[in-house]
This record gives structure tokens, C-alpha cells and sequence, in this order.
């Protein structure tokens, strides 16, 4: 049986540079009705053993952002631009056969759905195995074994026995396992959850959590956790990336985006939701409007259609020019620094109570 | 579109007739078998699926009571059974005073005009070949209920209610943004001005953002129309923010009752501690507190064969012999509010603050937990 642990990496300190670089990527799909730009210019850094949130609607482009890092779109109709560095390599126009080798070997991904990520033909033992006998090139037998050893570590009662189950025999919760025991079985530096607790109930949910958190610690990946919940990614993530109309509008640490949210898309997400300790004489505060279509997105920044603070703005800027996202700590909006802290004090944060 | 809704009708006018809290609805006992067939050649009943097991709940004129709940745990079953879209195995629904457990589509027309629904999927419950004026309408058609002024005008009334434009009348669902979808359902509900709507998940289906839209509409109508509400959902801060009194269902069965603030500050039921230490919450400044962090093993087990005695008791770390034994019946118990009822034959304390050791029911995450904490 092999150990669980990288000691080679455990002795080597976090390199200072970021393990996954995202410059300036471009995501177009060709479709009927014309181009979507689903991914405009998107820029993020993850370093090593650090958990990353994306949050964001549906249709904002954060599932298409990660399902680019991992070559899985479709080359045909999908238009790529920009640089996708991978621990030095770049991934961007990378033959599909160096893609194939990473893939699930140095990064993986947990989907949303583990009935339909699944394949209902093989046993979960097996589809837990295949990376594994494929990318260590051990054999069948030794590529069980750490299947079931998998299993006991996601925590699927009897392994050896429910090993040979095919994915129907598991309850949702335990498919949910079983792909994070697949998405981990070699040890990846980088692991992509795409809202991998949408699909669960809540007690369910803050086990398969915490669950991703400890196997964290011990196997140091580095994590992107993509959903649409704050209160998810607040719990688990280390720093946040909020994402609106195929564009990042907001980044920071955990604390620093909650604590005093600075883009006007941010304050709506968090005036929309009910808490369980918010007051609840107080109605919600919902954004107006719709999401926007992304064949022809709102021309300069693409939140000012539902925006309530274009005029202190002025001058029309917002319709006009794109507000740019700087690098670490900021938002992409034209309010001063200090605009932005007085409207979130005065005006939003009594209202989230 | 406007967020600003102005009603039709003005709020004293809807509640005059109704002394506030008069007993619109009552059940009692409610069960639903779902059948499970199985064999080979012949096909017969090799069990059934206990969706519901005997459920009382009351909900009174104007309220909003809601039903929280995870997966398979009834909820939706409930709603379908009270709005009679389902007829109960046992027990009985009655409304004002009628039963309707068993009553036929004759019986229950009046009834049903009454008792309106509105969906989880705005995507499948409007017809798509139907213009929105036509949905609308459909309710009014079906009941001969002719409005002064004519149908189309009460059309456009109500979708000015619900915030929509009234020019978009002749538009079909598919024009229209999930939010817009949701208000159109909501204005059908809304058209034979119902005493009793019963809403099921009806915002789980849509982004973020849109679901405070129509949570915020949802309430209005309650309040200005006062019109009750059986408010079904999954998600618990919603739950909590729109309904005054609250249910936890689990497995079939109601396991606790009360007041808002009674069951989310003051549980007693172990699952419903476990329920409200499982929601992920973000913490805005000057909020962190220590919330108690509990983690159950596994999932709810099949309703096909439930636990005996208390269903809870396969995932609760304080179950005992007594428990698989004996059903706990739902009472109040003493340090609980009035109306405060809880299923339990051993009931936690009545707070959510942390306690001395978190409960880690989960194998796997108390192992990766241990490992952690032992000293290196």
C-alpha cells in the first residue's frame, strides 16, 4: 500500500510565486445567435495548500473559467486566449496529450452532479482506481487497494465491501464521496470543485465540507471552490473572487470581502440573502433586474443596468468605461475608495443586520 | 422591472372578513403510502414508501407557517396532500371546518379556488404554449369567475401585483427570465384571491439575486392580501425569514414546532440543533459567535423501511434503548415556549451556542479531526 503523504513537498516551503496564474483569459463560444463571451479578461493567482472561492450567478462564467484551466472545453466552438501557467507549464494551447497527463493525475475536479459524473457502467472501485493505474502505472490489484483505501479516508462505511458497488447502490452523499476519493486518489497539487455541495441536503453538506477542509490539511492541494453560496465558500475558502458577466468584480481575502465588501454586485449578494441571525422585520434587499445576456453584454461596466449607484459616479462613466480590477485586494468599479466605504457603512451594512 | 408593487386591493378590505386568526386549516393524523411494486412475472406490492406518517399541523387565517426539511423528508408530499393534488392513505385535512381528505372533484371545486399552489420549476409549470394573459386567466375561466371589468382587466391588475409589466400580456413563459417566470406563477395563484397558498420551494430554482425578489414579493402578498401561506423550503434562513411559525420534518415526521424565534434560538430536538449548526452562514463584522458545530453521520435513511421508535435515532448521538423502542410523541415540553412542541424522548438544551466539544458523528471526519489535534 503507498503512504498518503508527499514528504519531498512537505519539506519545501510554499514558493512564493502563485502555483495556478490566470492572466488575462478570454473564454468565446461561437453559437447561433452569435458569440458569447462567457470568460472577458480574467486575471487570478492560487498558491499552494490555499483554498480559492468563486462566487458567482449562473452564467457568470465561473464554471467555464475551470473547465478551461482543465482543457475540457470544446475546441471546435471555444475561442481561448490569454495564459493559464500551471506550476510553470502553460496550459493554454497545450496538446491534449499533455492535458491528459495532468489531468487527474496534478489536477482534478469534483463535479456538481455525482450521479451523472459517474458512470453507471463500472463499479465506483474501479472509476476510483483509473487514474491511478493509468498516471502511476501500477496494476489492477495495487490500483484496488488504494480505491478501498480511498473510501475509508472519504468515509464510506465497510470499503471493502462497497468498493465493488456500482454508483446507484451509493446514496447522494456517499457518490459525493466516492468523487472526491477519485478526484483525490493521486495526490493532485490542484483540485477544482465546481458547487460540489449544490446537489446535497444541508447536514450533508457541512460534512462533505469539512470533509474537503481536513483532506486539505493533510494532502495539501490546492482547492477552487466554485458556487454561488457566500456562506459556503465564507466557511471553507481562504481568499474570494465574486464574478459577474464572464468578469472578476471583486477579490480579497475571506474577511476583507465580508467584513467591508466594496463593489456594489457584492453588497446586492449579500443584501439578498437571508441570514439566520438577520433581523426579520427588515426586508430583503434584492438586487433589481436580471443577470445579463452575455452575446451582447452592458457596454462599460456590465453591472451599471442594476447598479443604484451610477450617479455618484457621474458623468456617465459607468455606461462608458470599464472599470479595471486591480491586482490583490480591490473591486472593479468607478467609486472612489472612499465612496465605497462610507455607502457600504451609511447605507448597507444597516440594512444587512 | 419595479420592484415596487402596488396592490389592487386595499389591505383592510382583504382582512376584514377574516377574524385574524380563525383556523383555516387543520390536519390531523395525515399519512401517505406511496405503494412499491416489485416481483417477476406479476407485479405487487412489496412495500411502501412512507412519505408521510401521521402529521398534525394547523395553520391559521393570514400566517405564514413553513416546513423546513431535508430531502425525502415529506415536505413536498405535505403540500401536494393539503392542496388535494394527492389523497391521503389516513388521517384527515380539513378546511374550514370541511373535511376534504376524501372529497370528490365536485366537492372540491369550491374548495380548490381556495387553496392555490405555486411551484418550484417556473420552467415547467407554465404551459408553453399559452400566453401569459391565458395562464392568468385559466383560473378564472375554469371557476366562471367574470370581474368587473372583464378578465383582461383583472389580468393586467395582477400582473402589475406581482411587478411585471401589464403590456406583456400576450408574451408566452419563454420570453421571460426565471424571476419574471416565478411572478407569472405567482399572479395565477394570486387570480381566484385565495385564503390559503401553498408554496413549494418556491425560490429554490432561482439565482441568487432573483430570490430575494421574490421573497420580498411573496411577503407583501401575504401581508397586504393576508392571505396564509404554507411556506415549503429547504433552506432555513429563508424559512426563518418568511414564516412566523415553523416545522422541522423529518423522515414523515413533524419532530418540531413552535415559533420562529422559539425553534431557531431555542431547539430542543437534536436534529433540529443538527439542522441549524449545519447552515452555512456568513458572519458580517461585530457577529462572530460561537455557534455549536454538529456533524451527523450519513444520510437519512430510506423511508421505505424507517427506523422504529424515533426515526432521528440512527444519526443522533444521544439515542438509547428507550429510543428504538418507543415513538417519541410530539409535546411540550417544560423550558419550552407555549406551542413550542418537540418529538423527543431526551431533548437537548434550549440554546445554539457552542458547546464544550463539537459532536462528530462522521467516522471519516473524526479520524482526519483526530489526527489533527494530536500533538506532533
Amino acid at each position: 500500500m503507498t503512504t498518503m503523504t508527499k514528504p519531498e513537498e512537505d519539506a519545501v516551503p510554499a514558493a512564493p510565486e502563485a502555483f495556478l496564474s490566470v492572466r488575462d483569459l478570454y473564454v468565446r463560444f461561437s453559437t447561433e445567435d452569435g458569440i458569447v463571451k462567457a470568460v472577458d479578461g480574467l486575471s487570478f493567482d492560487l498558491e499552494r495548500g490555499k483554498t480559492l472561492g468563486i462566487v458567482g450567478e449562473s452564467g457568470s462564467g465561473k464554471s467555464v473559467t475551470n473547465l478551461t484551466v482543465l482543457g475540457l472545453h470544446n475546441p471546435r466552438t471555444t475561442e481561448v486566449a490569454g495564459e493559464i501557467v500551471l506550476d510553470g507549464q502553460e496550459l493554454t494551447g497545450a496538446s491534449n496529450r499533455t492535458l491528459e497527463r495532468l489531468r487527474g493525475d496534478k489536477m482534478a475536479m469534483i463535479f456538481q452532479d455525482s450521479l451523472t459524473a459517474l458512470s453507471p457502467y463500472y463499479t465506483v472501485g474501479r472509476q476510483i482506481a483509473e487514474p491511478y493505474v493509468k498516471h502511476r502505472g501500477v496494476s489492477k490489484r495495487e490500483g484496488r487497494a488504494r480505491a478501498i483505501e480511498m473510501l475509508e479516508k472519504v468515509g464510506i462505511p465497510q470499503p471493502k465491501l462497497r468498493v465493488d458497488d456500482y454508483p446507484h447502490q451509493f446514496s447522494g452523499g456517499m457518490r459525493q464521496r466516492a468523487m472526491i476519493a477519485m478526484a483525490l486518489v493521486c495526490n493532485p497539487d490542484l483540485l477544482i470543485a465546481d458547487e460540489p455541495t449544490t446537489a446535497l441536503d444541508v447536514t450533508v453538506q457541512a460534512q462533505i465540507l469539512d470533509l474537503l477542509k481536513d483532506l486539505q490539511q493533510e494532502f495539501g492541494s490546492a482547492i477552487i471552490l466554485i458556487t454561488h453560496d457566500l456562506g459556503v465558500v465564507s466557511n471553507v475558502a481562504d481568499d474570494l473572487l465574486v464574478m459577474y458577466a464572464g468578469k472578476a468584480v471583486e477579490r480579497g481575502s475571506v474577511r476583507e470581502l465580508i467584513h467591508e465588501p466594496q463593489h456594489p454586485y457584492t453588497w446586492g449578494l449579500l443584501g439578498s440573502m437571508p441570514r439566520l441571525m438577520s433581523d426579520v422585520t427588515e426586508p430583503l434587499t434584492p438586487i433589481p433586474g436580471a443577470p445579463p445576456s452575455l452575446l451582447s453584454p452592458p457596454p462599460g461596466c456590465a453591472f451599471h443596468p442594476r447598479c443604484g449607484f451610477t450617479d455618484l459616479v457621474g458623468g456617465g462613466r459607468c455606461s462608458a468605461e470599464r472599470p479595471v480590477l486591480p491586482d490583490g485586494r480591490g473591486s472593479a468599479c468607478h467609486l472612489t475608495d472612499e465612496q465605497k466605504r462610507s455607502v457600504f457603512i451609511e447605507t448597507i451594512q444597516p440594512r444587512l443586520g | 422591472m419595479s420592484n415596487d408593487i402596488s396592490l389592487s386591493k386595499a389591505p383592510a378590505e382583504a382582512a376584514a372578513g377574516e377574524p385574524a386568526g380563525e383556523t383555516l386549516l387543520e390536519v390531523s393524523g395525515l399519512t401517505k403510502y406511496f405503494p412499491v411494486m416489485g416481483g417477476f412475472p406479476i407485479k405487487r406490492q412489496v412495500g411502501s414508501v412512507q412519505a408521510v406518517d401521521g402529521i398534525d399541523l394547523a395553520v391559521h387565517a393570514g400566517e405564514s407557517f413553513g416546513l423546513v426539511g431535508e430531502s425525502g423528508c415529506g415536505k413536498s408530499t405535505t403540500g401536494r396532500l393539503i392542496t388535494r393534488l394527492l389523497e391521503p392513505t389516513s388521517g384527515s385535512i380539513s378546511y374550514r371546518g370541511q373535511d376534504i381528505s376524501h372529497a370528490n372533484r365536485k366537492q372540491l371545486a369550491p374548495v380548490r379556488s381556495e387553496i392555490q399552489m405555486i411551484f418550484q420549476d417556473p420552467y415547467s409549470s407554465l404551459n408553453p404554449r399559452q400566453t401569459v394573459g391565458t395562464i392568468i386567466g385559466g383560473p378564472m375561466e375554469i371557476n366562471g369567475i367574470n370581474p368587473p371589468g372583464g378578465r383582461d382587466k383583472r389580468v393586467r391588475e395582477l400582473l402589475e401585483t406581482v411587478g411585471l409589466n401589464p403590456e406583456h400580456f400576450n408574451r408566452f413563459p419563454h420570453e421571460f427570465s426565471g424571476g419574471q417566470r416565478q411572478r407569472i406563477g405567482v399572479a395565477r395563484a394570486l387570480a381566484l384571491e385565495p385564503k390559503l397558498i401553498v408554496a413549494d420551494e418556491p425560490v429554490s430554482a432561482l439565482d441568487v439575486s432573483i430570490q430575494a425578489q421574490v421573497v420580498n414579493l411573496l411577503q407583501k402578498v401575504q401581508r397586504e392580501l393576508g392571505i396564509a401561506f404554507l411556506f415549503i423550503a429547504h433552506d432555513l434562513a429563508i424559512v426563518r425569514h418568511f414564516s412566523e411559525r415553523v416545522a422541522v420534518m423529518y423522515l414523515g415526521k413533524i419532530v418540531e414546532v413552535g415559533d420562529r424565534d422559539s425553534i431557531y434560538q431555542r431547539p430542543r430536538h437534536p436534529y433540529t440543533h443538527a439542522l441549524l449548526s449545519a447552515v452555512p452562514e456568513v458572519e458580517l463584522e461585530g457577529e462572530e459567535r460561537e455557534r455549536e458545530r454538529i456533524r451527523l453521520a450519513g444520510d437519512v435513511p430510506s423511508p421505505i423501511n424507517p427506523p422504529s421508535g424515533c426515526r432521528f435515532r440512527t444519526r443522533c448521538w444521544k439515542a438509547q434503548d428507550k429510543c428504538a423502542a418507543e415513538e417519541p410523541p410530539l409535546i411540550q415540553l417544560g423550558g419550552s415556549e407555549d406551542g413550542h412542541l418537540t418529538a423527543c424522548h431526551f431533548p437537548e438544551e434550549p440554546t445554539i451556542a457552542a458547546r464544550g466539544e463539537d459532536i462528530v458523528m462522521d467516522p471519516a471526519l473524526a479520524a482526519l479531526e483526530d489526527i489533527a489535534d494530536r500533538p506532533v
